[in-house]
C-alpha cells in the first residue's frame, strides 16, 4: 500500500502550510504562508503578479524548497524525513516518489516536445510507475478520451492548439492517478476562445471530487467552482475564506483593489 | 530571382514582350574566375615533373585501398568513442556532484589544452610507462594480462587518441544541446515523479540529440582528414601507406594527389550523408527548443548554470 492510499483514508488536510517562508538568495519571497486544503476541496489562489503564487505552488510538490515553517502535503513534511527525532533531507528518489502522488499543470503546458499526445500521457506511468507499455497505452487512451481528445492521440504538441495542449497536459497528470492536482494559471497562456474548453475539463474534475489547488485569474471559475479562495499579496495569504464570500464581499482593501482591477 | 514568364497584355489586347536582361557584371567576373582556375589546373596537368600515369596506377594500388579502409575504420570508431564519451562528459559537467563536475572540467581542459599530435604519440608509446596492462579483481589473482606493445598498435593508439580528443570538444556541443532544452521540460518531468537520471534519459537527452546530431556530421568529416595525423604512429591508414610508398619510390606529389583524391571522395560521401541527416533532424530541432524563447535559450547557452536536482535544496 502506498503512502497515498494510506493517506486517502484519513480526513487530515491534503496541504497544510504553517508560516511557510522561502527565499531566492537573500530575497525572501514567501513571508509566512498559512493555508489548509481539505480532501476534495477546490482551493483557488488569486492575487497580483509577483505575490508568490507560483512559488508557493511549486513548494507544494517540492520543486522549490521551504526555508522556514512547516509544509505538510499528503501527510508528509515536504523535503524532510522527520522520523527518529531528526530531520533528514530527502534524496532525489524520495522527492520523485513523493511527486508521483501530485499532479501539476503548468501555465505553458510543458508537454514533452518529442512525443505525441498519447506518448506524453503514457510516459510517466511506464518510466516511473513501471506499468507495462500496453497498460499505459490503455490508460493514455482513457485519459485522452476523458479530456475530449481521443481523436488527437497521435499528434505532436506543435500540431495541437493551446487549449488542446493544456488538456493533454491535464490528461498526462491524471494518468499518474494523483491524490491532488496543482494548476498554475492553466488558462493564462491561451487565446480567450480556448479558455472555456480547459475550464470545462477542470470543472469535471472538481465534480468528480478531486482535490485541487488552482492559481488563477479566472474569477468566474473561482467563484463557481472553488470552495475556498486565498488572496495572496506580497508573499502572504492576506485574505482567506469561502470562495463566494471572499470574491463578492472582500474585506481587505488590497483584495477589493485587486478584484476591481481584474473584472 | 527568376524573370516573369508571361508577356504583358495591353488593354487593347496587344502583347508587350519582356526583353532579356544581360548581366554583364556576372559574365565578366565568371569568365575571369574560370580562366584563373583553368590556368592553375593547367600548371599541374601540364607539369612535366608530375607523372599522371603514376597517379592513375597508384589510385587503385592494394596498399592504398587498404589504407582507405583503415582510415574509414579509425574515423568511424574514433567518432563513436568521441560521441559516446562526449555525452557522458557533458552530463557530468552539468551534474550537481562537484567531484564529477570538476573531473569533467579537468578532462576537457587537458584534452583541449594539449596538441593532438602529442596525445597520439603518448598513447602509442604507453609501453614506456606501463609495459603490461593488467585488469584483475583486487586482492586476488583472477584477471587478464596484456603486453602493452601488442595492444597499443598504431591503430589502437590512433583510435583512442582521436576518440578521447574528440570527446573533449564534443562534450561542449552536447552541453549546449542539453541547455537549449526548455526548462519547462525538466519541471514537467520532475512533477511527474522522474528522478534526475530518468529526466535526463527520457526527456532531456532525446530532445538535445536533435540539436546535437546535425553537427556530428561535421565532426566526422573533419575526423576523416584528422586521421592523416595518425601517420606519426604508423596507423596503416591512407596517409601512412601513401607515405611509405613515396619514401620508397620518391613519387611524393603523385602519392599526395592519390591520397587527396580518396580523402575528397570520402568527404563528398560524408557530406551527402550529412545533408540527409540534417534534413531529418534539423527541422524538428528549431521547433523543439522554441518553448524557452530566444532570450531563454541564449541565457542557457551562455551561462554555465547547472541542472538542479529538482530537490529544491
Ligand atoms: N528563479 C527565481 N529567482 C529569483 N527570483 C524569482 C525566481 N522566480 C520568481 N522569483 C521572484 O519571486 C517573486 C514571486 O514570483 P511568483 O512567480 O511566485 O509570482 P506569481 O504570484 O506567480 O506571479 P504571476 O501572477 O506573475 O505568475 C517575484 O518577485 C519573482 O520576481
Ligand atoms: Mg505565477
Amino acid at each position: 500500500m502506498t503512502n497515498l492510499e494510506k493517506f486517502s483514508e484519513t480526513t487530515a488536510p491534503v496541504v497544510h502550510a504553517r508560516d511557510v517562508r522561502m527565499s531566492y538568495g537573500q530575497h525572501e519571497i514567501l513571508h509566512g504562508v498559512n493555508l489548509e486544503v481539505a480532501p476534495g476541496e477546490v482551493a483557488c489562489i488569486v492575487g497580483p503578479s509577483g505575490s508568490g503564487k507560483s512559488t508557493f505552488l511549486r513548494c507544494i510538490n517540492g520543486l522549490e524548497p521551504v526555508h522556514v515553517g512547516s509544509l505538510r502535503v499528503l501527510g508528509q513534511e515536504v523535503g524532510y524525513d522527520l522520523t527518529n527525532g531528526k530531520a533528514k533531507a530527502w534524496n532525489a528518489k524520495q522527492f520523485a516518489q513523493f511527486r508521483t502522488g501530485i499532479g501539476m499543470v503548468f501555465q505553458r503546458f510543458n508537454l514533452f516536445a518529442h512525443m505525441d499526445a498519447a506518448q506524453n500521457v503514457a510516459c510517466a506511468p511506464v518510466r516511473v510507475l513501471g506499468i507495462s507499455q500496453q497498460e499505459a497505452a490503455e490508460r493514455a487512451r482513457d485519459q485522452l478520451a476523458r479530456v475530449g481528445l481521443a481523436d488527437h492521440a497521435h499528434k505532436r504538441p506543435h500540431q495541437l492548439s493551446g487549449g488542446q495542449q493544456q488538456r493533454v497536459a491535464i490528461a498526462r497528470a491524471l494518468a499518474m492517478q494523483p491524490a491532488v492536482m496543482l494548476f498554475d494559471e492553466p488558462t493564462s497562456a491561451l487565446d480567450p476562445e480556448l479558455v472555456d474548453e480547459v475550464l470545462e475539463v477542470m470543472k469535471g474534475l472538481a465534480r468528480g471530487g478531486m482535490t485541487m489547488v488552482v492559481v488563477t485569474h479566472e474569477i468566474g471559475f473561482a467563484r463557481d467552482v472553488g470552495d475556498t479562495v486565498s488572496f495572496f499579496d506580497e508573499g502572504v495569504v492576506a485574505e482567506h475564506g469561502p470562495a463566494r464570500e471572499v470574491l463578492t464581499h472582500p474585506q481587505h482593501e488590497r483584495t477589493k483593489a485587486f478584484l476591481s482591477s481584474v473584472r | 530571382m527568376t524573370a516573369r514568364t508571361a508577356p504583358f497584355i495591353e488593354p487593347g489586347g496587344s502583347e508587350v514582350p519582356v526583353t532579356r536582361t544581360i548581366h554583364w557584371g556576372r559574365w565578366i567576373s565568371g569568365t575571369v574566375a574560370l580562366l584563373l582556375a583553368a590556368w592553375l589546373a593547367w600548371l599541374f596537368i601540364d607539369n612535366p615533373r608530375l607523372d599522371w600515369a603514376k597517379v592513375g596506377e597508384y589510385l587503385f594500388n592494394g596498399k592504398i585501398l587498404s589504407g582507405v579502409w583503415v582510415t574509414l575504420e579509425i574515423a568511424v570508431l574514433a567518432t563513436a568513442i568521441g560521441l559516446a564519451l562526449g555525452v557522458v562528459l557533458a552530463v557530468m559537467r552539468l551534474s550537481h556532484n562537484p567531484v564529477l563536475r570538476s573531473l569533467s572540467w579537468f578532462y576537457i581542459w587537458f584534452f583541449r589544452g594539449t596538441p593532438l599530435l602529442v596525445q597520439l604519440i603518448f598513447w602509442y608509446n604507453l609501453a614506456f610507462l606501463f609495459p603490461h596492462l593488467i585488469l584483475k579483481i583486487p586482492f586476488t589473482q583472477v584477471g587478464v594480462f596484456w603486453d602493452t606493445n601488442q595492444v597499443m598498435t598504431g591503430f589502437t593508439a590512433a583510435m583512442l587518441g582521436l576518440g578521447l580528443n574528440l570527446a573533449a570538444y564534443f562534450a561542449e556541443t552536447v552541453r549546449a544541446g542539453i541547455q537549449a532544452v526548455d526548462e519547462g521540460q525538466t519541471d514537467a518531468a520532475y512533477a511527474l515523479g522522474m528522478t534526475p537520471m530518468k529526466r535526463m534519459r527520457y526527456i532531456v537527452l532525446p530532445q538535445a540529440l536533435r540539436i546535437i546530431i546535425p553537427p556530428t556530421g561535421n565532426e566526422f568529416i573533419s575526423m576523416l582528414k584528422t586521421t592523416s595525423l595518425v601517420y606519426v604512429v604508423a596507423g596503416n591508414d591512407l596517409m601512412t601507406n601513401a607515405s611509405q610508398i613515396y619514401k620508397a619510390n620518391n613519387l611524393i606529389m603523385e602519392l599526395l594527389i592519390v591520397a587527396s583524391i580518396w580523402y575528397m571522395l570520402m568527404t563528398a560521401i560524408a557530406t551527402w550523408l550529412q545533408t540527409k541527416l540534417e534534413r531529418r533532424f534539423g527541422r524538428d530541432a528549431v521547433r523543439l527548443v522554441r518553448g524557452g524563447g530566444l532570450t531563454g535559450r541564449l541565457r542557457g547557452l551562455a551561462g554555465s548554470r547547472t541542472i538542479d536536482q529538482g530537490a529544491g535544496a
